[in-house]
């Protein structure tokens, strides 16, 4: 009898989840099969793809074959370009850090009333258009904008800096749309910090900066980890924000993707990028699970 | 002693400085683009007196009427479309004891978050181009169904929260008094739940309307969303329009947001 009942709810429950289960499968994990299967076929003269099974994709991802002679090298582009993503993932992912680690420290040492009225603070910007937000970073760091303007202006230097266009502004753009990413799991660890401990340090006579590391920063770190998570992944898939900021030189994974698409017309190629895109976000991914249920069994 | 002498326990140097540079650099970028939405002249750098002309020149532009059009319209369905399916895979997958396939379920719900936006971009690229060729559909539901899966875990996230506080008592006393299944759900359970809905369909047409990467290379020719129509503005010379657009974008999210985060604080 138990087993009828748990079957009805079985087939109940498969019921309710079936039209979210058929958006998603139609129109999110369905279509990475697809990636899959695309990333070993060749592509299309004019774009797309030929029915023929190739792993040229594949191998074309970090070497290349030269055309006449066929020696094989590295394929230095290709290289450079993943190299920048990851370099720039991990800047942006440190600078993250030590602007998020302060502000939610901040935050989670109000009173608990002017809590919520900071956290909005963080919040709203986080919750507005990317887009928008890359546009306002370039609007400032431009060759006639405010901040080239102002120095300028105050007599520190005579032709404006080439902040646009570089990897600097890339850093600069990425640390600032994902900085919420970062404040939010560091507050959500610090919130229930117990002061006590602090407290108990001091009487102990440990100074700030140990207190600081000893105390503070591991009952920090499920949430510092957290965060870091949560900006790197984004970061290493960025788009929108080497497109605008980085002026189309200097690339980033998810530009060289798109790049296959478009002018490259090698979708086998584009294909393939994407599931190493996909491939390093998932061992991020993994590491942090792994990490957070570590830090679970010890209390 | 220590407390006489002004020793704060909770003070770490430098930490509230960086902080508040921090609100500062956060906002910062954010006021002088909506203030040049204001200017006069045609710079989005030099100041020349305040006007609402760009306002003006955004209402008129054709293009950017359509893409509003168009952005309300696939934020509008996609939201509705993502919360009812959230609704009911809340109902599922809340207040039930362990059951077979809940990681598999949780994975699927969650994927949008996890899959970088850019690759779930090229794959929904790759399968509606073959859809396109094989039916000759161009029209606006592949943009919508796209919005749909990713607003999803959006909307599915205050309404199971919502849920999981709610009383099951309630419930059981209208299914012990001979209401149908439906019934119960209807008069008891969903008056509950009703703020948790508005709040995911809230959050999910926000999470819609800002989209850039998904709508980039899922639309048809002539099918811009405003963030695309932007996106393409970058090759000319950006006027303060762009600022416009952006502000009333802008002005619209910080309303649902605040609306959003005093909806989620009711009754708590």
């Amino acid at each position: 009898m138990a087993g009828r009942a748990d079957t009805a709810a079985a087939r109940r429950r498969w019921l309710l989840l079936t039209p979210a289960l058929l958006v998603l499968i139609f129109a999110a994990s369905g279509p990475l099969l697809i990636v899959v299967v695309y990333s070993f076929l060749t592509p299309g003269d004019y774009g797309g793809i030929e029915w023929m099974f190739s792993t040229d994709a594949w191998f074309n991802v970090v070497a290349s074959r030269d055309f006449f002679d066929e020696t094989v090298t590295w394929n230095d582009a290709h290289l450079s370009i993943f190299w920048r993503s990851v370099k720039l993932s991990l800047m942006t992912t440190l600078a993250c850090f030590i602007f998020g680690l302060p502000t939610a420290y901040f935050i989670a040492t109000r009173p608990k009333g002017q809590r919520d009225f900071w956290m909005l603070l963080i919040i709203i910007p986080f919750w507005t258009n990317l887009l928008i937000r890359t546009f306002a970073v370039m609007e400032i760091i431009r060759n006639e904008g405010v901040v080239n303007t102002f120095l300028i202006n105050m007599g520190v230097i005579q032709e404006p800096i080439q902040m646009l266009f570089t990897d600097f502004a890339i850093m600069v753009g990425m640390t600032y749309v994902y900085l919420p990413l970062m404040v939010l799991p560091i507050y959500a660890s610090l919130e229930r910090l117990d002061f006590s401990l602090v407290e108990a340090s001091y009487d102990l006579y440990a100074r700030r900066w140990r207190v600081l590391r000893r105390v503070i920063l591991p009952l920090a770190k499920p949430g510092m980890i957290a965060g870091s998570i949560l900006v790197f992944v984004p970061s290493l898939g960025a788009y929108v924000t080497p497109r605008v900021l980085g002026g189309g030189k200097n690339l980033m994974l998810g530009n060289l993707i798109e790049l296959q698409f478009g002018q490259g017309r090698n979708w086998p190629l584009g294909a393939a990028l994407s599931i190493t895109l996909l491939a390093i976000v998932m061992v991020a991914l993994l590491i942090y699970v792994r990490q957070a249920e570590r830090e679970g069994s010890h209390g | 002693m220590a407390k006489s002498r002004g020793f704060d326990i909770r003070h770490q140097r430098g930490f509230t400085p960086i902080a508040l540079l921090c609100f500062v650099l956060l906002y910062m970028p954010i006021i002088i683009l909506v203030v040049y939405s204001f200017n006069a002249g045609q710079s989005i750098a030099i100041w020349e007196g305040f006007s609402l002309r760009w306002y003006q020149a955004a209402w008129e532009n054709e293009q950017v009427q359509d893409a509003t059009i168009r952005s309300l319209v696939v934020a509008g369905a996609a939201s509705f479309i993502a919360t009812s399916a959230a609704v009911l895979a809340a109902l599922a997958t809340t207040r039930t004891p362990p059951y077979r396939g809940s990681t598999f379920v949780f994975a699927m719900i969650n994927q949008p978050l996890m899959v970088p936006e850019i690759v779930t971009a090229v794959a929904l690229l790759i399968f509606f181009a073959m859809i396109k060729v094989a039916t000759g559909y161009t029209g606006l539901w592949y943009l919508i169904l796209a919005h749909s899966a990713f607003c999803i875990p959006f909307a599915y996230m205050p309404i199971r929260a919502r849920l999981q506080g709610m009383d099951l008592s309630l419930e059981q006393a209208g299914a012990d008094l001979y209401g149908t299944p439906w019934r119960v759900f209807r008069k008891i359970t969903l008056p509950q739940l009703w703020p948790g809905v508005l709040a995911g369909a809230m959050l999910a047409f926000v999470i819609s309307l800002d989209d850039v990467v998904i709508t980039e290379f899922v639309k048809s020719a002539g099918q811009d969303t405003l963030p695309t129509y932007m996106l393409g503005q970058l090759r000319r010379v950006i006027t303060p329009e762009v600022n416009a657009i952006s502000t009333v974008l802008l002005a619209i999210s910080v309303i649902l947001v605040m609306a959003f985060f005093v909806l989620s604080r009711s009754k708590k």
